[in-house]
């Protein structure tokens, strides 16, 4: 019925072709004409200017370094603050002078006095003091903030009380501003290794006006953070923020030590796919990748001069067991498990990342502590101790799941090792179970789980920040698992101030922990990423966190070997 | 009058619908196991408590109900839990246009490519030419997104250099992600019209025309592409809705900033404000888009007003 279809005037223009042509035309123009009268790379370009391109994961959570707690979010932090002590470029057994000129502790390494530089500048011109420290460690660990990483500062004495309301004063808390340029910290325990613990994130300073003018010292959610607002000590300062685009900062000209900053700035891309931060390093636009898939390792190996780096990381791979039921609450039948996964194949063939084996839980750090090296692939021990946990066979345990997160990768691994358990000791009944990121915490938290996947990376160089978890009711501990003479070691091991006598100690800690396996270490992680060849100074580092002031551009004849055949 | 209380009866309609959206996504986003406030690193209970103080989260689920329904009217979206110093207002005002400019850029080249294609196809009915289209346009329904978008990349920025592959700023990477959009709806579009078509193709007043010795192209343009295009008008509205709120893929892919990532993302970060905010505006674009297409059918035809 004709009729029933009448022409109503607009139709008319929406669907006239020549007015879509003309505008699909005009868009298409716009877009093509955009690389056409480009001739360089935007690489190039920033390399000229100086200014850093990084792939940085994901979008921050936040930019003040009170609530952050992602690796991610405090590579910003770092360009945009400085700390007591800062990472030096190429050794992270090494300390740089950050705010404090100098430091000295006292003979038991529970006192620690700090002396600042007077030159050092906040980026509104007002200078750096002690008192910015104190109000800085008062705003995190005051109950109100309720920063999630409160507990770094811990190691103040009365740290923990005050954060959990148990003294209300924070006066008591062992943080003093002796005067404008000295700061003093009083230890809950002797630390001998407390400037690796002040680089963290957590102990950056905050401007105390900054943070005031836009709400109140604890409000985490203020406004103070936005880029044109935040006022910060760190050789940039915050220029752009635009959520899942980019993040901006450019140099500080307060900063104290502006004029041996390299480069003008630095853009941090929040890349959350690793394909298409694989794909933007290709195509010129980041000089750094933050992390490189998997499947393409192989190939960016074999090129010539690649730009792919594969280094040491300050992490280590494991799978926690629920030591509070059947059948992983027998010792034995842990050990089974954890002898019967061979380490070297996963490496090798699922992961190809050029992760280490880990032998124990603590990665070794280089002229640092060593860990006992226990943990390796052996059938026939796997076996004994399968028998000794009162299985004949394989057959016989009874069915238990592996969670995980879900994620490829990390289902890979399960696999492979659901089919060493399989092979190796005969256990046909393990089950593999994705759980959605927070629903998998959540799991884990409330140790609801028999074998769960999981993964630590260093806050600092020190063992202690790998061992110190697994102390009876840890907030991380999550297995159940409880040991006192773990917990005394660990006490007891914060009283030696010789390096070589503590390390001594923890090892005899990570003995028991490796020997009762409340979790089975799998591999140390690297870091695998690209890197293009403009960006100097640019170091391995076992806590990969670089001092961007110290990293140059220089414009490298040899362009990135991008071969036809990398994807 | 007839036509206002069928526009006022639609309207409320809507209304209903949306206070209905609003109130499941608010208590389904609460029943989901986990919460904003967990991290990798375990946070203590007595800190985690807290942060549920400092957001009001320790009141009882009907009362915050209340009080974010209180907010709504007022435009306030609250605060976002996953990007902290920004309010889910400002989330929203900084995606939305992204989202939006992918959604309409990829419409226009889905009509672009789907109209003509539905056309010729239909002119060639049953023809090898009619064949081949068809199959390519049901190639473009399934092949998914995920799977385009980085052929695209592939081909067109790295191999041939004409766009970027990712990032916003500076970038052209936008416009292979609108034009993955457009593929895909472009496939359907085709196959609307080409049905459409077929349809008005074989009425009388076509034959009468054939007869009447009127060229083969100008029946086909002139009488019929007219009737033809309606259904395709008529899909506009909620394929606008789809493309701008569909776009997640395609923002993952190239980098881009759009609405879509954070539909997800605030889902799995439990990002409760902005998981609420989201859903809301995507229902208020989908709800409106159906509404006009509603009304303008209505008033086009009348009888669709008649059975309500």
């Amino acid at each position: 019925m004709p009729r029933s279809l009448p022409q109503p005037a607009r139709q008319g223009s929406l669907s006239d072709p020549t007015l879509f042509s003309l505008r699909l035309f005009l868009v298409a123009s716009l877009a093509f004409s955009l690389p056409a009268c480009r001739k360089e790379s935007k690489v190039d370009i920033a390399t000229r200017e100086k200014i850093l391109l990084l792939g940085n994961g994901g979008e921050p959570k936040a930019l003040d370094p009170h609530i952050v707690s992602s690796v991610g979010d405090s590579n910003i932090l770092r360009s945009t603050f400085e700390g007591l002590v800062t990472y030096h470029p190429e050794n992270d057994m090494l300390h740089e002078p950050g705010v404090a000129e100098r430091w000295e502790a006292n003979a038991d390494f529970s006192e620690w006095r700090f002396f600042l530089r007077e030159n050092a500048k906040w980026s509104n011109g007002d200078p750096v003091t002690a008192h910015d420290f104190v109000y800085s460690f008062n705003r995190i660990l005051h109950p109100k903030m309720a920063a999630p990483y409160a507990s770094m500062l811990y190691f103040l004495k009365n740290g923990e009380a005050f954060n959990k309301s148990k003294i209300g004063d924070f006066a008591l808390v062992g943080a003093k501003a002796v005067n404008d340029f000295e700061l003093l910290c009083s230890l809950e325990r002797p630390a001998p290794f407390f400037p690796d613990v002040v680089k963290h994130t957590t102990w950056l300073p905050v401007h105390r006006g900054n943070i005031e003018k836009f709400g109140a010292m604890t409000d985490s959610y203020t406004d103070w953070q936005k880029p044109g607002n935040q006022i910060s000590n760190g050789a940039f300062m915050l220029t752009d923020w635009r959520i899942n685009a980019q993040i901006k900062v450019r140099r500080n000209p307060h900063y104290w030590d502006a004029a041996n900053v390299k480069p003008n700035g630095i853009n941090f891309y929040p890349l959350d796919n690793n394909f298409t931060e694989e794909k933007a390093f290709r195509n010129g636009l980041i000089h750094y990748t933050y992390t490189t898939p998997e499947n393409l390792i192989e190939d960016y190996k074999a090129q010539e001069n690649t730009p792919l780096r594969i280094e040491t990381y300050n992490g280590s791979y494991f799978y926690r067991c629920n030591v509070t039921q059947a059948p992983t609450d027998n010792a034995d039948f842990r050990r089974a498990l954890a002898y019967s996964v061979n380490q070297e194949v996963i490496v090798k063939y699922v992961t190809r990342g050029g992760q280490q084996p880990a032998y124990a839980f603590t990665p070794p750090s280089e002229d640092g502590y060593d860990p006992p090296d226990v943990i390796h692939f052996d059938a026939e021990k796997a076996r004994a101790y399968l028998k000794k946990a009162g299985y004949a066979s394989g057959a016989d345990v009874p069915e238990f799941t592996i969670i995980l997160n879900t994620s490829e990768a990390h289902k890979s691994i399960a696999v492979a090792i659901q089919d060493m358990w399989k092979k190796t000791l005969g256990i046909k009944n393990v089950k593999i179970e994705n759980q959605e990121w927070k629903v998998f915490q959540q799991t884990v938290l409330d140790v609801k789980y028999d074998v769960a996947r999981a993964g630590w990376i260093g806050d600092y160089v020190d063992p202690t920040t790998f061992l110190g978890m697994w102390v009876t009711n840890d907030s991380n501990n999550n297995t159940g698992w409880s040991n006192p003479d773990y917990d005394r070691l660990l006490r007891e091991s914060a009283l030696l101030s010789d390096p070589a006598q503590r390390y001594a100690k923890l090892a005899e800690a990570e003995t028991i922990l490796l020997d009762d396996l409340p979790v089975l270490p799998l591999y140390w992680y690297t870091r695998v990423y690209l890197l293009h060849p403009d960006v100097k100074n640019w170091n391995p580092l076992l806590l990969d966190n670089h001092p961007y002031k110290h990293i140059d551009l220089q414009s490298s004849k040899a362009a990135v070997s991008v071969k036809e055949g990398a994807n | 009058m007839e036509t206002l209380r069928y526009v006022v009866s639609r309207f409320l309609q809507s209304l209903f619908a949306l206070l209905c959206i609003i109130t499941i996504t608010f208590f389904l986003a609460r029943l989901a196991p986990g919460g904003p406030f967990l991290d990798e690193k375990a946070v203590p209970e007595h800190l985690i408590e807290q942060m549920k103080r400092n957001y009001g989260f320790d009141k009882p689920l009907p009362v915050q109900y209340g009080l974010y329904l209180g907010r709504l009217v007022q435009g306030d979206l609250g605060p976002s839990l996953g990007n902290k110093g920004f309010t889910v207002n400002e989330v929203i005002a900084e995606g939305f246009p992204v989202s939006f400019m992918l959604g309409i850029s990829g419409l226009i080249i889905a009509l672009l490519i789907g109209v003509p294609v539905g056309v010729v196809a239909a002119a060639k009915r049953n023809t090898a030419v009619d064949y081949s289209l068809m199959a390519f346009t049901m190639l473009g329904i399934c092949l998914p997104t995920f799977v385009i978008a980085p052929l695209l990349g592939e081909i067109f920025g790295l191999k041939l250099g004409w766009f970027d592959v990712a990032l916003w700023e500076n970038s052209s990477a936008w416009f292979l992600g609108a034009v993955t959009l457009g593929l895909y709806y472009s496939a359907y579009i085709a196959r609307l019209t080409r049905g459409s078509m077929l349809d008005v193709l074989s009425q009388d007043f076509i034959r009468t025309a054939r007869a009447k010795g009127v060229a083969p192209v100008k029946v086909l343009f002139k009488h019929a592409f007219r009737g033809g295009i309606t259904p395709v008008v008529a899909y506009l509205g909620p394929a606008l809705a789809g493309l701008i709120g569909g776009s997640f893929v395609v923002e993952t892919v190239f980098g881009l900033p759009g609405l879509g990532q954070h539909f997800i993302k605030a889902a799995t970060n439990r990002d409760y404000w902005l998981i609420n905010g989201t859903v809301t505006v995507f229902a208020v674009l989908i709800l409106v888009m159906n509404f006009l297409v509603d009304v303008l059918q209505g008033w086009l035809d009348p009888r669709t007003r008649s059975n309500k």
